[in-house]
């Protein structure tokens, strides 16, 4: 057992207090008007508690023992709206069957930490979630000790009820929660042996599933108020325009329009965050119902013109090929590549690129604002309540206490929803509108259009082996937009004695940000396919070269601060060698290989392609993770096998481009995502069971799985894919 | 504007809208069923999939004008409670990531199955294959469809 100090926990910890009637639960979220029918259908069969208990800012409990756990950070398709309660319950110890999950509203006095991003929501909850379980449970077990009169010591709890082995009495945490009220919060606490886990680590269901599958209005773009409008917006085609005029009075005149007004959120693309925000200026439309707005919208005639230039995407391709050719900003030297490079006996030297990307999420960006003259209620999909608070403090005048934001099921982010500026705009556009409540929504093609794009980069490798065909030094010199792509004190770092790290970066006007594991979604692929051809080179099996260059990293490591375990990544590696049979030839199976670690866990990846009508078919791809405890098997692979199926779509065929400053693509007729008869026939994935804390999973099976793929292709082809999207190098190969 | 009586999961539902208005928005704004989504406008992502006379099809490019005869079933209409075979299957598979498109997948798969109750890989591909998931869940969408198949 291991002893956790609870005073970190205090104030998420409020007064137990006994709340009223069986009413309580259903009227407690934002969401009430839809969340009635999820909730009877989940406690379908659940009888529901007269009376509820709220324990802290987690858990309340119900006088017959049903038990809701409130999970504190927003969901985003990542599973925390299960996993999360999973660590509480696991240590408060209750039926799984009995429990009943809430989504949290955003609220930094009970909880902390609510944002989705990073792949850091389980490693960041696992101790402070589980406290939390375990301190209620204490709690109970010292109301029960004082009304049974023993020690707490001699008792025990499992599924919700606290036991007295002496005596033989037994009792549910229902019926002792009210006298907990009396019960100091322990100093601390002790965790559960993870022998002892009864609910981390089996696979646990969805806890929306039901209500996913019944169509039942969870996410932002279904939330719906009385009396509230529908807006949308139109921004300038290009990204460094400016309004000058639009046809006003004529939309303001059309069927069901109420408003029509012009929004301003430069103020958002100040400081650091003038990359991220582009200064825009656009008009909002709102009305009545959503295809009205969308006719006006149709139907706006407006003059933009050019502020700070259009850009291209030959620009961005010249620009960083120039940076590539210049002097870099090195980031890390160990010992003297120069000379390594100068007696080497082979050098290899590669270029790798790729493009500007969208995040598509399914559901275009929206969100619910009810701005008044001193309060302001917001309801939608957001990563990052917390911040955007900050963000609608300023744009409304407003003091953030004064701001409610409650989080709905988002359907989808990849980093995306970290942007609240669509929150933004919906609060500007209630403001603007005399505090009417309005829900805006994106079309398709303004999210995919005004976007915070992950931006274009380019990296060049070279690699030195001697005689004896080891690799005695390696130089990766990358560029990007608003940053370059490199890890400096990652792998390859460590793993050879003469190393040389560098990046540099592009100025633009086209808004970027954090795109599904950030700068890790180009450089595994880049880095693994290089490593490839750095191991046909030598003459070694790629997965025997990795595995030379681990030891080397493990027992000699070249230079400090390498920033990953080398026995951890040897592990993955040596498990999918296992598991896929890695060595046997397969007559018309076409093998490729990656690893990669980021967001703290390690991923290797195989991937066969066989070759149908001349063109690749991923028939199967397996992966072995090492993210320490998987907290739910279920949840857990969906995680990898999404990553992976998000990987080959874009690796295959993402790519936004530009020119003169308008996005080339903007809906999925232009834009190719992966669909269904691209996705592999198998995927098959293996953890690694060590016990360690818990690592990130939402991002960390996408990364390699383009390396995978540009090795896998090369020997289905005999032809090295370096420049994304793949498929026009595959459509080149087939003429 | 213009009023049209609808047959929609069984029942006759009366609008107002204007003749031009998508089926999509008719469910969503007037009829207040939001389990029809809104993803791309232009039938490209089949999140907005409904069965029109047991066909599937994307209600976000259907003028409610053109549907005034015709047996409309949505998500709601399924089952009461989430008891078709398919989305019995989906919850069995644990197939959700964000959940967004899968009510537009169900309807396909739903479609497909009541049309070839014993489809091969490949016909599950080929009629799945309007359907975008960004999350990428389609392996468990097809094991799920395949499931469900079984569960007649």
């Amino acid at each position: 057992m291991t002893l956790i100090k609870t005073s970190h926990n205090r104030r998420s910890f409020l007064k137990i207090s006994s709340a009223a009637g069986g009413g309580l639960l259903l009227g407690f979220s934002a969401l009430a008007g839809c969340k009635r029918e999820v909730l009877e259908e989940e406690i379908v069969n659940l009888v529901l508690p007269e009376k509820w208990f709220e324990m802290s800012g987690f858990i309340k409990i119900g006088d017959n023992g049903v038990v809701t756990i409130m999970s504190p950070n927003p969901e985003i398709g990542q599973n925390i709206k299960t996993s999360m309660p999973m660590l509480v319950a696991e240590e408060l110890d209750v039926d799984w069957e009995k429990v009943v999950v809430e989504q949290a509203g955003f609220d930094n006095k009970k909880y902390t930490r609510q944002v989705a991003g990073g792949s850091q929501s389980i490693r960041k909850g696992w101790e402070s979630l589980r406290t939390a379980g375990a301190t209620v449970r204490q709690v109970l077990l010292e109301a029960a000790a004082k009304k049974w009169e023993v020690s707490a010591g001699e008792l025990t709890t499992s599924m919700g009820n606290i036991h007295h082995e002496a005596s033989g009495k037994t009792m549910s945490y229902g019926e002792i929660a009210s006298a907990a009220a009396e019960i100091e919060i322990p100093k601390e606490v002790k965790l559960k042996d993870p022998k002892d886990f009864k609910i981390i680590g089996t696979p646990i269901a969805n806890v929306d599933g039901r209500g996913i599958v019944t169509g039942k209005p969870l996410f932002g773009m279904d939330y719906e108020e009385e009396g509230m409008l529908i807006a949308m917006v139109e921004n300038a085609p290009a990204f460094g325009s400016k309004l000058n005029g639009f046809n006003k009075d004529e939309i303001k005149s059309m069927p069901g329009i109420t408003d029509v007004v012009e929004l301003n959120t430069d103020f958002l693309a100040s400081g650091r965050m003038a990359n991220t925000f582009a200064k825009r200026s656009m008009i909002a439309i709102v009305g009545e119902s959503t295809w009205q707005v969308m006719k006006a919208k149709k139907a706006l005639k407006a003059d933009w013109s050019t502020v700070s230039g259009g850009e291209n995407s030959s620009d961005h391709e010249r620009g960083l090929t120039d940076l590539l050719n210049k002097s870099p900003k090195v980031s890390r030297k160990d010992g003297n590549p120069e000379k390594a490079f100068a007696e080497a006996a082979q050098v290899i030297e590669k270029t790798y690129s790729a493009p500007f990307l969208p995040h598509n999420t399914m559901a275009p960006m929206n969100f619910f604002a009810h701005v008044s003259t001193d309060k302001a209620r917001f309801v939608g999909p957001i990563q990052t309540p917390e911040w955007t608070v900050s963000f609608l403090s300023e744009a409304l005048d407003m003091p953030k206490e004064n701001i409610d934001i409650m989080m709905t099921r988002m359907g989808g982010g990849f980093g995306r929803r970290l942007y609240g500026n669509f929150a933004v705009e919906a609060g500007l556009i209630s403001k603007q509108i005399g505090g009417k409540p309005v829900k805006l929504i994106y079309s398709r093609e303004d999210d995919m259009t005004n976007g915070t794009y992950r931006p274009a980069y380019k990296v060049k490798y070279r690699a030195a082996l001697d005689a004896d065909n080891t690799l005695t030094a390696l130089a990766i010199q990358g560029a990007g937009i608003h940053g370059g792509p490199v890890w400096a004190d990652r792998f390859p770092a460590g793993s050879v004695d003469n190393y040389l790290a560098a990046d540099s970066s592009m100025d633009s006007n086209i808004s970027t940000g954090a795109w599904r594991a950030p700068k890790s979604n180009f450089i595994a692929g880049a880095e693994q396919s290089f490593l490839d051809e750095v191991a046909e080179a030598a003459g070694k099996d790629p997965i025997d070269f990795r595995l030379e260059l681990f030891d080397k990293a493990k027992n000699n490591p070249a230079g400090k601060d390498n920033d990953y375990d080398p026995e951890r990544y040897a592990g993955v590696l040596k498990l999918v060698k296992e598991k896929s049979g890695w060595g046997s030839e397969m007559s018309g199976v076409h093998r490729g290989v990656a690893a990669y670690y980021c967001h703290n866990s390690y991923v290797a990846q195989v991937m066969d392609i066989s070759m149908v009508d001349g063109y690749p078919k991923i028939q199967k791809v397996w992966c072995a993770v090492d993210c320490g405890v998987v907290v739910n098997p279920t949840g857990a692979k969906n995680q990898i096998e999404g990553g992976v199926i998000d990987g080959i779509g874009t690796a295959m065929y993402g790519g936004l481009t530009f020119e003169n400053g308008v996005a080339q693509q903007s809906n999925f007729n232009s834009y190719q995502m992966i669909r269904h008869n691209d996705a592999p026939v198998e995927i098959e994935t293996f953890f690694v069971d060590n016990g360690i804390d818990p690592t990130g999973l939402g991002e960390p099976g996408l990364p390699p799985i383009m390396g995978a793929l540009a090795n896998a292709l090369y020997k289905a082809t005999n032809k090295r894919f370096y420049n994304q999207p793949f498929n026009d190098g595959i459509e080149d190969l087939l003429g | 504007m213009a009023k049209y009586t609808l047959n929609i999961n069984g029942q006759q539902r009366e609008v107002d809208v204007a003749p031009d208005t998508p089926l999509l928005w008719v469910l969503r704004d007037e009829l207040k069923m939001k389990g029809t989504k809104f993803g791309c406008g232009i039938a490209m992502c089949g999140a907005c999939t409904v069965h029109i006379d047991d066909t599937a099809m994307r209600s976000c490019s259907l003028p409610v004008s053109n549907l005034a005869d015709q047996k409309i079933t949505t998500i709601e209409g399924l089952s009461e409670n989430g008891t078709h075979p398919v989305q019995k299957a989906w919850i069995e598979h644990d197939v959700a990531q964000c959940g967004y498109c899968q009510s537009g997948q169900i309807m396909s798969a739903a479609a497909l199955l009541k049309d070839n109750p014993s489809p091969s890989d490949q016909q599950i591909t080929t009629m799945m294959n309007g359907n975008i998931c960004r999350c990428g869940t389609y392996t468990r969408i097809k094991a799920a469809v395949k499931t469900a198949s079984k569960m007649g």
